[in-house]
């Protein structure tokens, strides 16, 4: 489904991405994991094209889209940071994605899983983090893309949206959709993930299955494989 | 000789019915000329209404000639309408056209040469080339006349009241529209210019030039090319005169140059470009004055001594004062200022802090005229201001220590 | 580029501040009316109230909602939108209701006080498009700067310069470059001086529109005999126009380039 070739992106002196290759198939979760500045966001903008790369190409579908914009219609993203229009209230935030785009849209469903009902009269501004990240994720979802891309799901949930939104994600999968999530939560990535992309120096340092990296590093817990990876790249 | 006008009179009498007990009537299509020619000395004339097509017509003896219902004097372009030549001769109820226009002789509808004791009072004259034009004479009164030009061009158009060396004048209660100027002043002494109207002239609505000892008081002067010149002149005392709407990029409520020991007393200056402009004045005396809404109030150009500036407002002027060159031993005392933004603790309505009338862009400007273009730019009010707080470049001696909290009544 | 317009333009007119904006010049209208009942009068002290606060406003609301808005910004920017009509979109939105909120503001005690039977209505009129142009100039100089640069103190500075710049500094060479050269005939250099600073061009304009346009003089004569024809004054709003249109493509090459 995505095939990046040679891709390289600088921040000024700051070298992000070092001539990646990378290809997502189509179907499956697929967890982008990486310390800190390893270009797991950069990686996943410069898919929806929000940074645009030095160098290299990125296909999705068959088509290259570096610089393109159309191809978005086929995207969702959560982004990692959950900020609106402070004057907005939630319902017209709704109302407003749903007339930027185009496309069916189930919110209403989506609405009442998350129990957004109360907080639908409320301004943006006033939402608390958790809140904010549950209106961010009924924006992703509501619509139908075969590309999901989720940059940290997780942040701010309480236990019960957790569970709801892992059952939305894999809900998503059974559909036959692709989705790329990146987080540091270990548990999620065991619970859910079809594949493992490892970024380290904005190079693949790993891509497969868990099962595959607990054996390739010897160790039977993914957080002690991740853990070992990180310690060899520095020894 | 006396035996010959006395037979020529004789003559007359018996031609011309209407003489009646020093009375004569004139009807149209008589000749006026004729019946001077046959009037005494002393008679009175009475023109009926209608159209009179004469020209240089010469009052050569005392007479009064009176127009009934504005008999019109149609001079068809050949030179003066009316001369006067002999002393005691009063004009009244007429009105004047076509009088010639010329580059080569300043004809006018009344035109008085060395004679005294002369009215010329309440008559009409319609697009004349000088209207009146009084040379070498004394002892006049020209009042209540009505005169409007349609003078477009300086070259080509004359005065309405043209006076050369004449002393004793008074003239008073005159209206006087698009003329060059208003009423214009060479060699005139002891002389008054009260209460007329001079409005939309090309040049001044009053020009003195050399002329001392003259007085002009409560007239109003609007939109003339320059309100009032004075000119070489000492002694004129102008008083409770308004100057309005003299506007335009060089225009002047009140223009002095050269000029000494003037009084100017209770005038109103309105929405001049230029309020004043005072060029070499000396020893002149501004008091209770009131400045409202000029470009400038007062311009001081080259070297003025010794004047005075007492009890005036200044309100709403862009600049109150400006100069250039040195402005020795005058008297800023007791004015009100609208700019001024001082405080009175003692309440006695006199500012405690002293004001500076001149800002430091008027000063600017002064140097270099096209900075002007910086009108209300917003860098001119902040140096206007920082000049206020600490001035630098404007003169330290020239200060109103008693600005006035509330203007002058 | 119309729906982010249309929301760019509801999201300012809802908030707070273009609310104290309108109602500012609302009770600024009537004040000035009250206090002399003479349109032409209010007229003249508008010009240096719009000349100052429609490029204050437009500078600083634009950074302000540029930073305020970059998150949702790039909520934008992941829907299939296009990224130049997104910033478009943005500044026709709060340009759009930055000059409602001056034409509304100042037109209604205007109209209220009998502006059309005042022969001033014309100088009013060139006075609020000459402010909305320069709401729009100095908003697309704000939004360049913001794209420039992420740190947001660093763009609010470099805004106020900007401001700062054309309001005074720019002033302040021009008057000591003339004091400089004061041997030299300056007439035309001061035409050419004042074109290149929206603000002085649009001060310029509407003084030689009124009275005041007297006490210019001679320079006054100068300037006259070139706006005052048809073609000084359609070079002059065509210059004016560019003002806006060159920061303009700039937010959209920039917008092009930028990361978020």
């Amino acid at each position: 489904m995505i095939t990046i070739k040679n891709l390289y992106k600088d921040y000024g002196k700051v070298k992000v991405l070092r001539g990646l290759d990378l290809t997502f198939k189509k179907g499956g979760i697929h967890t982008i994991l990486g310390p800190n500045g390893s270009g797991k966001t950069t990686l996943i903008k410069s898919i929806l094209g929000m940074v645009i790369p030095n160098k290299g190409t990125i296909e999705f579908n068959g088509e290259m889209i570096i610089g393109k914009w159309l191809y978005r219609n086929d995207i969702s993203y959560l982004p990692q940071i959950a900020n609106f229009p402070q004057n907005l209230k939630v319902k017209e935030l709704f109302k407003m994605i749903d007339d930027l785009r185009p496309g069916a849209k189930n919110e209403a469903e989506l609405i009442s899983a998350f129990q957004l009902e109360p907080y639908l009269n409320k301004k943006l501004g006033n939402l608390s983090g958790g809140t904010a990240q549950k209106v961010n994720i009924v924006i992703t979802f509501m619509f139908d893309s075969p590309l999901i891309i989720l940059d940290e799901p997780t942040v701010g949930l309480d236990p019960v949206a957790l569970i709801r939104l892992k059952k939305l994600i894999r809900a998503e999968k059974e559909k036959g959709k692709t989705i790329l999530i990146t987080t540091h939560i270990m548990s999620l990535v065991e619970e859910i993930s079809d594949e493992i992309v490892f970024l380290l120096d904005g190079k693949i340092y790993f891509k497969g299955t868990i099962e595959k990296l607990k054996r390739q590093t010897n160790q039977n817990n993914l957080e002690n494989a991740i853990a070992n990876i990180l310690e060899g790249s520095y020894a | 000789m006396i035996l010959k006008v006395f037979f020529l009179i004789l003559i007359l009498s018996f031609c011309c019915k209407t003489l009646l007990l020093g009375q004569i009537y004139v009807e149209s299509p008589d000749s006026i000329q004729h019946a001077i020619n046959s009037a005494q000395s002393g008679d009175t004339i009475i023109v009926r209404q209608g159209v009179y097509k004469e020209a240089n017509i010469k009052v050569n003896k005392p007479l009064t000639m009176l127009g009934e219902n504005f008999p019109i004097i149609d001079a068809q372009g050949k030179g003066y309408v009316l001369e006067i030549l002999s002393d005691s001769v009063t004009v009244s109820g007429f009105k004047f056209i076509n009088v010639e226009q010329s580059y080569t002789k300043d004809f006018s509808a009344v035109h008085v040469y060395g004679v005294k004791n002369f009215a010329i009072v309440n008559n009409v004259f319609e697009n004349p080339y000088f209207a009146i034009h009084i040379e070498k004479s004394k002892w006049g009164v020209i009042a209540e006349n009505i005169i409007i030009g349609n003078a477009e061009k300086e070259h080509n158009s004359g005065n309405g009241i043209h006076m050369w060396h004449c002393s004793r004048i008074e003239v008073t209660d005159n209206r006087i529209e698009k003329m060059r100027d208003g009423i214009y002043f060479e060699f005139v002494k002891h002389s008054s210019v009260k209460r007329n109207k001079s409005k939309n002239n090309i040049r001044y609505g009053l020009h003195f030039m050399f002329s001392n000892d003259d007085v002009y008081e409560g007239n109003l002067f609007e939109n003339n090319g320059a309100g009032v010149a004075v000119m070489f002149s000492k002694k004129i005392i102008m008083r409770k005169n308004t100057f309005r709407l003299n506007w335009g990029s060089a225009s002047y409520g009140l223009l002095l140059k050269e000029i000494y020991d003037a009084d100017i007393i209770d005038n109103t200056f309105e929405k001049n470009t230029i309020g004043v402009n005072a060029d070499g004045s000396n020893r002149v005396m501004f008091e209770r004055n009131n400045f409202n809404g000029n470009g400038w109030a007062i311009k001081f150009l080259g070297a003025c001594y010794g004047n005075k500036l007492l009890q005036n407002n200044f309100m709403n002027n862009a600049f109150d004062i400006s100069y250039n060159g040195s402005l020795n031993g005058n008297v800023f005392d007791k004015n009100y200022w609208s700019d001024y933004t001082g405080y009175d603790l003692d309440k006695n309505g006199i500012g405690d802090v002293p004001y500076r009338p001149i800002k430091l862009f008027s000063y600017i400007v002064n140097r270099t005229p096209e900075t002007i273009v910086l009108l209300r730019s917003l860098f001119v009010d902040i140096i206007n201001f920082s000049e206020k707080v600490s001035p630098i470049f404007t003169p330290d001696n020239l200060k109103d220590f008693h600005p006035l909290m509330k203007p002058v009544k | 580029m119309l729906k982010i317009l249309k929301y760019g333009f509801f999201d300012l007119m809802r908030s707070r501040w273009s609310y104290i904006y309108f109602l500012f010049y609302l009770s600024l209208g009537f004040i000035l009316l009250f206090l002399n009942q003479d349109v032409s009068k209010a007229v003249i002290t508008l010009l240096n109230i719009i000349l100052i606060l429609t490029p204050l406003i437009g500078t600083l609301f634009g950074v302000m909602y540029y930073y305020n808005s970059r998150e949702f910004t790039s909520l934008l920017l992941a829907q299939p939108i296009k990224r130049s009509n997104i910033f478009l979109g943005q500044f026709l939105g709060i340009g759009l209701s930055l000059s409602l909120s001056l034409v509304l503001g100042l037109g209604i005690p205007f109209l209220a006080y009998g502006l059309f039977q005042s022969t001033e209505i014309f100088n009013f009129f060139t006075l609020l498009l000459i402010g909305s142009f320069l709401t729009l100039i100095f908003l697309a100089l704000a939004f360049n700067l913001a794209l420039i640069f992420d740190d947001k103190i660093k763009g609010f500075g470099l805004a106020i310069l900007t401001w700062l710049f054309f309001a005074v500094i720019y002033d302040g060479i021009f008057l000591i470059f003339m004091l400089m050269f004061d041997e030299y005939p300056l007439d035309k250099f001061a035409l050419g001086a004042t074109i290149f600073n929206p603000i002085d061009l649009s001060r310029i304009l509407i003084i030689l529109k009124l009275d005041v346009s007297a006490l210019l003089g001679y320079t006054g004569a100068v300037f006259q005999n070139f706006f005052g024809t048809s073609f000084g004054m359609f070079f002059s709003l065509g210059l004016l126009l560019l003002w806006v249109i060159v920061p303009v493509i700039a937010i959209v090459v920039k917008s092009k380039k930028k990361d978020f």
